[in-house]
């Protein structure tokens, strides 16, 4: 039994940690974040030269076949300098999905270019009533000649405002709630009948809600077989848990280290407020929910590219529950150790605090998947 | 990253499975499942086995007639045991007492002692707090005074577990007055049968006998059962204390009574269907089983550290705390269960031999007696709020 990273994982990890110092103070990550594009398009460049935006993907697409841990390790660095790039929307997201569905040609199209980070990808998989339940799927895809034509609304597709291409889910076949009848299709940013209303999101990134009016795409567009959608979404959905996980435990680690410094340094009635009993108790129980948080990333980033089983479900399902929990537990107790300086805009810990309670809201908060682990609990 | 064991670890899995399958009493693995009370007679009988196959002390020396176990044996050895239901060992000899022997202890201590803990002949218990020194353990006031070859002990212990069947204690007195409170502080071995000791049941909430007062008068003691120097018995203590803190997260024994938990909601039935399918309590049981899950790992990260050299520090400290919420929320739940019946207290359902009717379910009659006995899982071994602070002090600096 080994923890540790191997020495080539510490060393990818290392790498991205001195890129994220080097390029994203905090002033700057500001002004990323309000630029156009929402994130800086040089650092994203970076990323693809380094090979990072590769790291998934076989060695053919100038990757190493990375999996679960490896992702992982990209993914912490990036957590720590509170990254806005759509890294996981569209190299873990998008490039999974069309790894794992789509044809050679389709693969030869698209792969390349997300794995070279020269092409930008973004998913649209949850709807506006399906409350993070990926089989709950309104939008339709009827027939039409030997394509298809797309009418529905992808909700809070994260970086979905500047991807090249989209990855969206849409119903060929079944009811709105069935896994049965769910399709993937390629969708060209610049498809006619594609509108984006674009936001800024809470925590620092943009992204766009996906308004298809009579979206036309042909034959090649699907992604994957006709309707057999709903594994490949669940798989690909779990390995993003997996890398979110992963980020997660960065901003917590940044989060607590802030914290904790915080308590030593702020004096009150004449001692640091760190000498308090009640803040030493809090700061420890914020400690104790980062480590069961990086327990339940490690055991997530183990069975991410595993084959699907209900362990691997389970596994994940807990490791987003636990993630949930901690996170919001240390963004709170964290702004109520500052005091007034954690409520401002211009000290980093609020923004590292309030990306752990978006963390929440993406691929299933912890009630989600409670609930989603609660269904395969066993008496075995 | 590699959390698998390797070919030797699963080897020695399946000689311990095989151990057990072949020599654990059915009687005491039946009590121990059923969280039945084990008498003095169940202990002795399962050291006696356990002794015999070399496998009861994992702390000690091989010269000692220790075994040599690597920390993911040990652990191995805990989920098993768990699993099979393994009486818990009475520490106080074999894991506590003994390891400050063999560490600070004298030559004929150690021929003297160490021999009678492997054999059973010696029941060992602590006598560490006071009724006015719990957590702040170090203001402890029972006195040894020197008097020619022997200390006279006065004083009183409190707390002491399962002391009405121990012969021998361990105890940390005051042999200095005059110097900072943990610098007076002396480690004595003590005969249970000296005249002026006496002991006095403490009845617990849930109407049992498990602890003991421990009254000194005037109590001779040997000089050469002074362990180490004088004075120098807080440094003992406090070694002991890191071995009484591995193992007080008790994963292995939440791993058992969770599995218990639910093959008792499998049974219980609420709007016609069983507990662990309505929603609210699958979700109770789904997070508790959740919340094990991580602090499982986190024992595990603990333990590979441990193998590859480092020390287990404070992140024990961190553990216990995680570890003992988690079994309190388990027996919490396992009373909820029953519903109503968690309220009669029938005591004849406790023997295991009982063939009449049961009142509810065959495993209701001590779930509520053992909620309340587990609310001390965060008092003893160091107050969870100690553990805190000692994470405070050793990890955060603060």
């Amino acid at each position: 039994m080994d923890f540790r990273l191997n020495e080539e994982q510490q060393m990818l990890q290392d790498t991205v940690a001195r890129l994220v110092r080097g390029e994203y103070s905090f002033e700057k990550r500001l002004e990323f974040s309000e630029s156009d594009l929402g994130f800086s398009e040089n650092f994203w460049k970076q990323l693809g030269e380094l090979g990072l935006t590769a790291v998934p993907f076989p060695e053919e697409l100038g990757g190493f076949g990375g999996t679960g841990v490896e992702v992982q390790s990209v993914m912490t660095e990036l957590g720590r300098g509170l990254c806005i790039e759509p890294y996981l929307q569209s190299v873990v997201l998008g490039g999974g999905l069309i790894s794992q569905a789509g044809n050679d040609q389709q693969q030869e199209q698209w792969l390349g270019g997300i794995a070279s980070g020269e092409t930008r990808a973004a998913v649209g998989l949850q709807e506006p009533q399906s409350f993070y339940d990926l089989n709950n799927v309104e939008t339709r895809a009827e027939k039409s000649g030997d394509g298809y034509v797309l009418n529905g609304r992808k909700s809070v597709v994260i970086g979905g405002h500047c991807a090249d291409v989209l990855v969206v889910s849409a119903r060929t076949g079944g009811d709105s709630r069935d896994a049965d009848g769910i399709s993937l299709f390629l969708v060209p940013a610049d498809a006619q009948g594609l509108e984006k209303r674009t936001y800024p999101t809470i925590d620092g990134a943009k992204g766009c809600d996906l308004f298809l009016n009579n979206v036309t795409v042909g034959s090649d567009a699907l992604l994957g077989e006709e309707g057999q959608a709903a594994e490949v979404i669940e798989y690909q959905a779990g390995r993003a848990i997996a890398a979110l996980c992963g980020e997660a435990v960065g901003v917590m680690e940044v989060a607590c280290d802030l914290t904790l410094e915080y308590l030593k340094q702020r004096k009150q009635f004449g001692v640091p407020i760190g000498r308090f009993q009640v803040l030493q108790h809090r700061m420890v129980d914020m400690m104790s929910e980062l480590e069961q948080a990086r327990s339940m990333a490690i055991l997530a980033a183990s069975v991410a590219d595993e084959p699907q089983s209900d362990e691997r479900r389970r596994i994940l399902a807990a490791a987003k529950n636990v993630i949930g929990r901690s996170g919001q537990f240390i963004s709170e107790q964290g702004i109520q150790s500052h005091g007034g300086i954690g409520m401002t805009w211009e000290y980093n810990f609020a923004h590292y605090a309030k990306r752990l309670i978006m963390i929440n809201h993406q691929l299933g908060d912890d009630d989600f998947h409670l609930e989603r682990y609660a269904t395969l609990l066993q008496a075995s | 990253m590699n959390m698998n064991y390797t070919a030797e670890e699963l080897a020695f899995r399946d000689e311990v499975r095989a151990f057990l399958d072949e020599k654990l009493p059915a009687d005491i693995a039946a009590k121990v499942k059923g969280f039945r009370q084990l008498s003095k007679e169940d202990h002795q009988r399962w050291q006696k086995i356990l002794s015999e196959q070399g496998w009861y002390a994992t702390h000690w020396p091989e010269e000692y007639g220790g075994v040599k176990w690597t920390p993911v044996q040990k652990h191995i050895w805990d989920e098993e045991s768990c699993r099979y239901g393994v009486p818990r060992s009475i520490p106080f000899g074999v894991n506590m007492v003994a390891p400050v022997i063999i560490k600070f202890g004298n030559e004929e201590q150690k021929q003297q002692y160490l021999p009678r803990i492997l054999s059973g002949e010696d029941w060992w218990c602590q006598g560490y707090s006071e009724p006015g020194a719990g957590s702040d353990l170090a203001s402890l006031k029972t006195r040894a005074v020197r008097e020619g070859d022997h200390y006279i002990v006065n004083g009183q212990k409190t707390w002491t577990t399962l002391g009405q069947h121990a012969n021998m204690i361990f105890c940390l007195v005051r042999t200095n007055t005059e110097v900072k409170a943990q610098e007076g502080i002396s480690f004595l071995l003590i005969d249970m049968n000296t005249p002026g000791i006496t002991v006095r049941p403490i009845i617990t909430l849930d109407g049992e006998h498990e602890v003991n007062e421990v009254f000194f008068e005037d109590v001779k003691v040997p000089v050469e059962n002074l362990v180490g120097e004088e004075d120098k018995g807080w440094t003992y203590a406090k070694y002991l204390l890191t071995y009484e803190r591995t193992g007080l997260a008790g994963i292995g024994l939440s791993k058992a009574a969770l599995q218990h938990l639910k093959e008792l909601a499998s049974r219980r039935l609420k709007n016609g269907k069983p507990l662990i399918e309505d929603t609210a309590f699958s979700q109770r049981i789904a997070q508790v089983e959740i919340d094990l899950m991580a602090a499982a790992i986190s024992n595990l990260r603990i333990i590979a550290s441990v193998e590859g050299g480092g020390v287990p520090g404070a992140e024990s400290s961190m553990l216990k705390v995680r570890g003992t919420e988690i079994r309190q929320s388990i027996n919490d739940l396992a009373r909820r269960a029953i519903g109503p019946y968690a309220i009669p207290f029938v005591e004849e359902e406790l023997d295991l031999d009982y063939d009449g009717d049961f009142l509810s379910d065959k495993n209701a009659a001590p779930l509520a007696a053992q909620y309340f006995n587990n609310r001390k899982l965060s008092i003893f071994g160091g107050s969870n709020e100690i553990q805190k602070n000692i994470v405070s002090k050793m990890i955060l600096g603060l």
